[in-house]
């Protein structure tokens, strides 16, 4: 027999469940829906949205007519003369910051999340342990700014009173200018997004790694399976689905990273990040079209992702 | 026997270590601030915090909450508001009285600003949300199914695809700079989580219960008030933690939507930090001041915040 629906015992009018959304979807619509639709025409206009992009271009220079927005938003940081000066300035760019601020921050929280979650498994004073590393969570990237830049603080012939250089000098070494040397500024800002969001990584891997069956590991282990061999041919395999669920979460939090490179640098320096550049466009040059544009490719850039959630959902909806 | 156990804590040495190394490393850097933030102005520019106990400090005074109140008043001179009140000619600006405490400029101003933000737009999406997940949950619709996928997309949708429109709307209607306009956008933008994470909820309470419910006569509407908001406080208590420190923690939404006319204490912060360049007394303290009301939530509410999180939180 079938199952009953959840509500067939109680008669509803027709409209009943609609005036329990209506709030709702009046606000994700004003908010979320229209917005989007908004904005994608918005990028193909000029920067005050009074006409087609296509007249923004200038005689003798490159043009992509009504794409002309998409050509400035992709290209302009570019340096396409040769293969080198391209290759340079593409690392340089708000692209290749972001790619870099994915691979590193995303590996960084992950691979220490899941260390963490191991180490602390084994050790009485887990609670306080998994509290310490977590606490960065609950504050703002702004204060967290506020914490690193003392941390990376540089005093050009002086005392040095961030730690890190009192350590390096401390060490006979040269202090260095973390946030404006732009061989190392974009990893030191990454460095503070992996110390926020350690914690996240961890309370979910570890809740995962809780749930691997004990017997399971009792059995590798009489067996005279190593800690390591338990691991990576136990562990990893059963919580495989939750890491990627949390690396698919971080890269999604990484591409809307705002905050950090804001506060610390305002994205100078070569720091500067998609979801940055695209603020400067839009309330720094007042260019409309071309911030828009930049907030369309970030939305394709997630639009993968977005596919995956529904999936996932889907899925986890046939097994209930 | 007790060669074992000795072996058994022997081995267990190198793991105490390396744990309570990375504890280290991940505290050292919110612990120099909250000290730096006690000490005095001429000591934080000439000296290491960690050098906060050494006995060359002990001619002058080693701690002092001046920080915290030039903080506070948003007095950035190089002397203390307390010591340029006492002088001779009060600083220009400052009224040297109880109003200086909600002087614009100041930390305290913008806690109360913080306050007025975060504390609507906290209510508000949990109220849609509860509506809408009970209807999810329990009520019978055609496209049931797809609305609440597309839900599930909308949850990663960047709150950048969203400000220009928004934004003239907002010119329009005269909303910019106002406190409604901001807790409506951040009530949009908060309901997609909070509506998966309400459904999710309600929907793993015993059927038998409402049907029984229903059977004795219960409308929708009290079975609603009655029955899932008293058992659905475990899930309420985690969205009210998520919603409050997602506003609280905010910079992006208050730097579009409210500027400088009504400065939260992030918008502040950043402020100091990127152009006015306040020394590192006032930061310090300013940063703590940010922290205080996370971090209590966050220490006294720690499970409610962890299984919001475990329930799928894919949000901003």
């Amino acid at each position: 027999m079938a199952k009953p629906k959840a509500s067939a015992v109680m008669k509803q009018g027709k409209l009943t469940p609609w005036l329990y959304l209506l709030p709702a979807l009046i606000v994700m619509t004003f908010f979320i829906v229209y917005p989007m639709i908004n904005t994608i025409a918005l990028s193909f206009q000029n920067k005050d949205g009074t006409a087609s992009a296509a007249t923004t271009c200038k005689e003798g220079e490159p043009c992509w007519g009504i794409f002309e927005n998409y050509r400035y938003a992709l290209t302009e940081e570019l340096d396409t003369t040769s293969f080198t000066s391209f290759w340079n300035t593409f690392w340089q760019s708000s692209y290749g910051n972001t790619i870099q601020w994915i691979l590193i921050m995303v590996s960084g929280t992950v691979i220490l999340g899941l260390l963490i979650a191991l180490l602390v498994d084994r050790v009485s004073y887990e609670p306080l342990a998994k509290s310490l590393i977590f606490m960065p969570m609950a504050i703002s990237f702004v204060g967290a700014g506020v914490i690193w830049k003392f941390m990376y603080n540089f005093n050009a012939g002086r005392t040095q009173i961030g730690l890190l250089n009192a350590i390096i000098s401390g060490l006979g070494g040269d202090p260095v200018a973390f946030i404006s040397n732009t061989d190392i500024n974009t990893f030191m800002l990454i460095v503070v997004g992996i110390w926020m969001w350690t914690g996240f990584c961890m309370t979910i891997l570890s809740s995962a790694l809780k749930s691997v069956p004990e017997e399971l590991l009792e059995a590798a282990r009489i067996d005279g399976a190593n800690e390591f061999q338990i691991f990576f041919r136990i562990m990893l395999p059963i919580i495989m689905p939750t890491v990627v669920v949390v690396i698919t979460t971080m890269v999604i939090n990484v591409l809307k990273l705002f905050d950090i490179v804001y506060v610390m640098t305002g994205g100078n320096f070569e720091t500067e990040v998609i979801a940055t550049r695209m603020y400067t466009e839009m309330y720094k040059n007042y260019q409309t079209g071309r911030g828009t544009a930049i907030a369309v490719i970030l939305i394709i850039a997630i639009f993968p992702f977005i596919i995956m959630n529904i999936r996932r959902f889907m899925a986890q909806e046939a097994q209930r | 026997m007790n060669w074992n156990k000795i072996n058994r804590v022997l081995n267990k040495i190198p793991l105490h270590l390396i744990t309570i190394l990375l504890l280290i490393i991940w505290i050292l850097p919110t612990l120099g601030v909250l000290i730096t933030s006690f000490r005095p102005i001429e000591l934080i520019n000439t000296s290491g915090w960690w050098t906060f106990l050494s006995p060359k400090h002990s001619e002058t005074e080693r701690f002092t909450i001046d920080n915290y109140v030039d903080a506070i008043v948003g007095y950035r001179g190089s002397d203390s508001y307390l010591e340029a009140c006492a002088s001779e000619s009060p600083p220009i600006g400052f009224n040297c009285n109880i109003s200086d405490l909600i002087n614009p400029r100041g930390m305290g101003r913008s806690f109360i600003n913080s306050l007025i933000v975060t504390i609507p737009a906290t209510i508000l999406p949990i109220l849609f949300a509860a509506f809408a997940g009970y209807a999810f949950a329990w009520l019978d619709f055609k496209g049931r199914y797809i609305l609440f996928a597309i839900l599930v997309g909308l949850q990663v949708v960047p709150l950048q695809m969203t400000f220009v429109p928004i934004l003239r709307i907002y010119a329009n209607v005269g909303a910019n700079g106002t406190f409604w306009g901001i807790w409506l956008f951040h009530t949009g933008f908060g309901m997609p989580y909070a509506i998966y994470l309400m459904r999710n909820f309600l929907g793993t309470l015993p059927k038998d219960l409402f049907e029984s419910a229903y059977l004795d006569g219960a409308s929708h509407w009290s079975a609603f008030w009655r029955l899932a908001i008293p058992l659905a406080t475990p899930a309420i208590a985690s969205l009210a933690i998520f919603q409050f420190l997602w506003v609280w923690n905010d910079l992006l939404v208050a730097l579009v939507f409210l500027g400088g006319t009504k400065p939260i204490l992030t918008y502040q912060i950043s402020n100091m930090v990127t152009s006015l360049g306040a020394g590192w007394h006032i930061l310090t303290a300013a940063a703590f001041i940010s922290m205080l009301l996370p971090m209590i939530i966050f220490f006294a509410l720690q499970r409610f915040f962890v299984r919001g999180m475990l329930a799928g939180a894919v949000k901003g």
